[in-house]
């Protein structure tokens, strides 16, 4: 990797972590890049393990790790890149969110005075100035949650790393933090979110990580995750004018083991071994047939029907 | 983007930093059950020796500066070191990072661009700061109240005599008190999930110092902090006696184990081996 690609990256080698005899993380090898990557897994598969690990909280009992080109042993350097939201709903006693936020940028180094601005600008930027005086503890859940991610942003990080930021937000505030994350992302950084909230992860993930029991078990864009799932069979959603008939000469071929009308009577849901046959014999049909077709898109290309395939939901999120 | 590291040469940001830590401690010490329990501890003797002004007492005890520079000797020697300020600093410095362990509020700290000596070094000194204001102020108005009676005492005695060396030299024991227990509770707090058993062990030897060898004594604070108390006492008559260490070996020397301490909490904290 070239001096310039490494200053841009978060690349971990061959890392396992254990508790005792527990296994947390066991031999993952990965490299991030700006964007938004999402981790995926039910409770204790590794991902906040991962996440310790990668923002330099804990050392892996093997392997290492290197973000933007420098590593965790160096805290004076590698911490102004990372910014954190741990998962723990804990603050310091007695301090308002401004002087949560304000103090914490002290101790990176800042006068009171920046400390200060930069603290009420990462608080405006997720709409808690109003009651930015108010102390913590008197402040909502999803409040708590916002002023935890104001701290995690107020230093301008190049690494972001959110341990299920989205958890007690209202919609309006996870449209708002989901806008937030797109931003930074846009901006060439790297933001590393692990959420159980699939729907939500597939809107704004670029890329995906699922673990499970520890190891990665999946790792890429979700369409290249479910295309590497080949026995299990594809769905492919079709609207178009006489889904029956399409439905009729569908079962004619040998690898479609299922075809389910819609509802409406207007979509035909397709579950195929060979998605290059199936589309292929559907254009065939359309032409031969003269239907006009509406939308085709694949069903399962989504987190959590991945996730169903690879994990199950035995291993349910929560 | 603005770069944190170019808003300050290295000592005004370590300075931004320390004083960072100390209004994140200040909150948390003046909110703290620990910091009211250390001030009961501290009120005790102030209450005593506030109560013995008003209670009626027996026309002979101390009724001169010799005697009550001899019990006082002997309070601050058992009482206020081997209890008050044990137990304090037990109290104030074992939460310090144990107790952000156990909040799950540390690792707001460890993610911060800090030498991990200079955040050791900053939470130390504010422990210390509020350690040292809560004894050294007990010690102080115990001393006062001691001299209050019988009348005149305390003017001629210790505003006008050598009393006033004396409570420099208690005020002084009773800092490096504060910040040689403070440094071994605040290292013990980073390796121990309970620090009550390791807290024991320490008490227990601190107490039978008396009893141990020469060369065992000198492995402990408080034999330093005795070498330092303006006025010896008697250990007892089954105690091992040893020379009390010069003011130029236990002050430096216990400075020297603060030091020593702070640096093993800090490679401990750099070791990443701190579990959140």
């Amino acid at each position: 990797m070239s001096g310039a690609e490494s200053s841009r990256t978060v690349v971990i080698e061959e890392v396992s972590k254990f508790y005792g005899d527990v296994l947390g993380v066991h031999r993952a090898s990965l490299e991030f890049r700006p964007g938004i990557t999402s981790l995926v897994g039910p409770n204790g598969s590794g991902k906040s393990t991962l996440m310790n690990i990668i923002a330099g909280l804990m050392r892996p009992c093997t392997g290492r790790v290197v973000a933007l080109g420098l590593q965790p042993t160096e805290p004076e350097a590698y911490f102004r890149q990372i910014g954190y939201c741990a998962q723990f709903d804990s603050f310091p006693k007695g301090m308002s969110g401004l002087e949560f936020v304000a103090s914490y940028l002290r101790v990176r180094g800042l006068s009171r005075e920046e400390a200060y601005r930069q603290a009420n600008r990462a608080l405006a930027r997720i709409g808690m100035e109003a009651v930015a005086e108010r102390k913590v503890a008197a402040y909502s859940k999803g409040m708590r949650q916002r002023v935890k991610l104001a701290q995690a942003i107020a230093h301008e990080p190049k690494i972001l790393i959110l341990d299920e930021p989205l958890n007690g937000l209202d919609p309006m505030a996870r449209a708002e933090a989901m806008e937030l994350f797109r931003e930074f992302a846009d901006q060439s950084r790297l933001v590393l979110i692990s959420s159980h909230i699939l729907h939500e992860v597939d809107q704004i993930s670029d890329r995906v990580v699922m673990m499970n029991g520890g190891y990665v078990v999946a790792d890429g864009g979700i369409a290249d995750v479910r295309s590497d799932i080949p026995e299990q069979a594809m769905q492919i959603l079709i609207r178009c004018t006489d889904p029956s008939f399409l439905a009729s000469r569908m079962f004619e071929l040998d690898h479609v083991v299922e075809a389910r009308l819609q509802e409406d009577g207007k979509g035909l849901l397709i579950r195929t071994r060979d998605a290059d046959r199936f589309f292929l014999s559907l254009n065939r049909s359309v032409l031969e047939h003269g239907l006009e077709v509406e939308s085709v898109e694949p069903a399962d290309e989504s987190v959590s029907a991945v996730y169903e395939y690879l994990i199950g939901f035995d291993g349910r999120l929560e | 983007m603005k770069s944190i590291a170019a808003l300050a040469p290295a000592r005004t940001m370590l300075g931004h930093q320390l004083a960072g830590i100390f209004q994140i401690e200040v909150a948390r010490t003046l909110r703290g059950g620990r910091t009211l329990f250390a001030c009961l501890l501290a009120a005790l003797p102030i209450t005593l020796f506030a109560a013995r002004l008003v209670l009626p007492a027996h026309p002979h005890f101390l009724q001169n500066a010799g005697e009550i520079t001899g019990l006082f000797a002997i309070l601050f020697q058992t009482f206020f070191l081997r209890l008050l300020i044990f137990f304090g600093c037990v109290a104030l410095f074992m939460g310090s990072f144990r107790g952000e362990i156990a909040e799950k509020t540390l690792h707001y700290y460890l993610l911060c661009p800090i030498r991990r000596e200079a955040l050791v070094a900053g939470k130390f000194l504010s422990g210390t700061v509020a350690a040292t204001a809560i004894f050294g102020s007990s010690v102080g108005l115990s001393y006062l109240l001691i001299f209050a009676s019988p009348p005149g005492l305390l003017e001629s005695y210790v505003l006008n005599g050598p009393g006033k060396w004396h409570l420099l030299a208690y005020l002084l024991v009773t800092a490096m008190a504060c910040a040689g227990y403070g440094a071994l509770f605040l290292t013990l707090g980073l390796f121990f999930r309970n620090p009550i058993i390791p807290a024991a062990v320490v008490l227990g030897w601190e107490s039978i110092n008396f009893l141990l060898p020469s060369f065992l004594k000198k492995i402990s604070i408080v034999y330093y902090l005795d070498s330092l108390c303006p006025v010896p006492i008697s250990q007892g008559p089954i105690a091992i006696l040893s020379e009390p260490a010069p003011f130029w070996i236990a002050a430096p020397g216990l400075l020297a184990v603060t030091v020593v301490l702070l640096l093993i909490a800090s490679l401990r904290l750099r070791s990443g081996r701190v579990e959140l």
